[in-house]
């Protein structure tokens, strides 16, 4: 029961959080920032965590290939999709509810111990559209920008891995690359990536708002939006999945 | 005036208000005042619509809140002012961002207009040369002076404090209870304050309700709650040793 509880209490939440922003250069104002604290100030950790990611598989591929009748292109070529399929969308979507979801959720969280929420409420704001419709719109926008580029710091790390090894040439990789592409495959990776984005920022937003009590609330509102929003990504991952490509 | 009229509020089973009328007129001090848990800050949210009430309901000049859609609501609380326990001031932004924060959402003032205004207030709770300090660096009366200015800077018709006084020393606390009662003649406001701060009682109390166990226990002025027989408000007033003392003589 509480499970259905929390879900109409979430659908709520979202039916508020979608609505007409007050004041429309206030909330581009917000957009501004939102893109700024949501999506640069991820690329930092995107672009570490893809460069090595990337290098990995390709020395991962590489090693399994024992068969000489395997053309060593399949480096390059595995390498490219696994980043494009799989791990640029998914792996760092998880990361990003991780970095962003928790952000969010204590902000907010603060907010509401702190009663500012009230605050807003008392002036006649819409709170819920005023805090969390801009991160939503942000996330939705930047989120696609950061699994671009995160695909391509992943293809170029396995490039490094030609590069500075002698598993494989850069010219094989590079093959690899231009092999078999089908562009369909980076308008799957970029639906995943705004579905997850949602479900980052909206479930982060939610754990947040909802918080009852004071401080240790907000840190269990932090954790309860990772875990859940993780949970979420790989369930939808599977369902999109399904439904996309099969 | 707001009117409150039977106003009854439960969480769960708990019966937290029981049936509170009460008017709060214009111009005056209006306390609300009682033990912790007596369902002061609870019937403070029910006014301002923070919670809905189970019973009852509540006029804002003739217009019934308690029963209105979200949309007429925010007309009316556009013309609330509030200052909260321990500020509630926005972290992020700095103390002119704060002040001027209601007048970016709801009016169409220029940059020019809007920064004279805000010094205005600022000037007016005795804060210059505050402007760009962050809430952070504040000390907490400032907070409490910075809170009042935001919630005056749109002009209110109705001012609520939710103890103004908490955490502060007894003279900045003095300062406060001065600066709103001030405010609320000057601009002519319905102000209600919620506290349990005797000193403001004595001095501010133009209108003070007594709730004990989410009831109307006694209302009356600052004048007449020395004199009263009520045991319970007696109970409340004089439960120091100093005061007890006091009451004798």
């Amino acid at each position: 029961m509480k499970l259905f509880y929390r879900i109409g209490q979430y659908l709520l939440l979202m039916k508020q959080v979608i609505s007409k922003p007050e004041k429309r250069s206030i909330f581009f104002r917000q957009l501004i920032t939102e893109f700024y604290s949501i999506g640069v100030d991820s690329f930092g950790i995107v672009a570490v965590i893809s460069i090595f990611m990337g290098a990995v598989v390709s020395i991962l591929v590489a090693y399994n290939l024992d068969n000489p009748l395997i053309p060593k292109t399949m480096i390059g070529y595995s390498t490219r999709e696994m980043a494009i399929l799989e791990f640029s969308p998914t792996i760092i979507s998880l990361i990003l509810a991780g970095k962003v979801g928790s952000s969010i959720a204590s902000q907010i969280g603060t907010m509401r111990v702190s009663e500012q929420i009230d605050a807003l409420e008392i002036m006649g704001i819409n709170p819920a559209n005023f805090l969390v419709f801009p991160k939503l719109i942000a996330a939705i926008f930047i989120n696609p920008a950061l699994i671009v580029f995160s695909m391509a710091v992943s293809i170029f790390g396995g490039y490094l891995v030609g590069m500075l090894t002698n598993l494989f040439t850069p010219t094989e990789y590079i093959n690899g690359l231009r092999s078999w592409f089908d562009g369909f495959t980076i308008v799957y990776a970029l639906i995943k990536t705004v579905v997850f984005a949602i479900i980052i920022v909206s479930i982060a937003g939610y754990q947040g708002y909802i918080i009852k009590g004071g401080s240790i609330e907000v840190g269990r509102a932090s954790t309860k939006a990772v875990v859940y929003a993780s949970i979420l990504i790989i369930i939808f991952n599977l369902i999109l999945t399904q439904l996309i490509l099969i | 005036m707001i009117e409150a009229k039977h106003i009854s509020k439960f969480f769960s089973d708990t019966m937290v208000l029981n049936s509170i009328s009460a008017k709060f007129e214009k111009g005056k001090n209006n306390l609300i005042i009682g033990r912790s848990g007596a369902g002061k800050t609870v019937f403070l949210k029910c006014l301002v619509g923070l919670h809905e009430v189970d019973d009852g309901y509540i006029n804002f000049d003739e217009r019934d809140f308690s029963h209105m859609n979200r949309k007429g609501r925010k007309e009316i609380r556009k013309e609330m002012g509030m200052l909260f326990q321990g500020g509630a001031l926005f972290d992020s932004f700095s103390v002119e961002e704060n002040v001027m924060f209601p007048l970016n959402m709801f009016t169409q003032m220029s940059e020019e207009e809007k920064l004279e205004r805000v010094n205005t207030v600022l000037k007016r709770v005795n804060l210059v040369n505050a402007n760009k300090l962050m809430p952070g660096e504040l000390s907490g009366g400032m907070i409490k002076r910075v809170a009042i200015a935001r919630a005056i800077s749109n002009s209110p018709k109705y001012l609520f404090c939710d103890e103004p006084n908490s955490g502060l020393d007894p003279n900045t606390a003095g300062v406060i209870d001065d600066l709103i009662a001030e405010i609320t003649e000057e601009y002519g406001i319905v102000t209600i304050v919620n506290t349990h701060d005797m000193n403001s009682v004595l001095k501010m109390g133009d209108h003070i309700l007594f709730i004990h166990e989410g009831k109307v226990a006694w209302q009356g002025n600052k004048d007449e709650i020395l004199l009263s027989d009520n045991n319970l408000l007696n109970d409340f007033v004089f439960s120091t040793e100093l005061t007890k003392r006091l009451k004798k003589q």
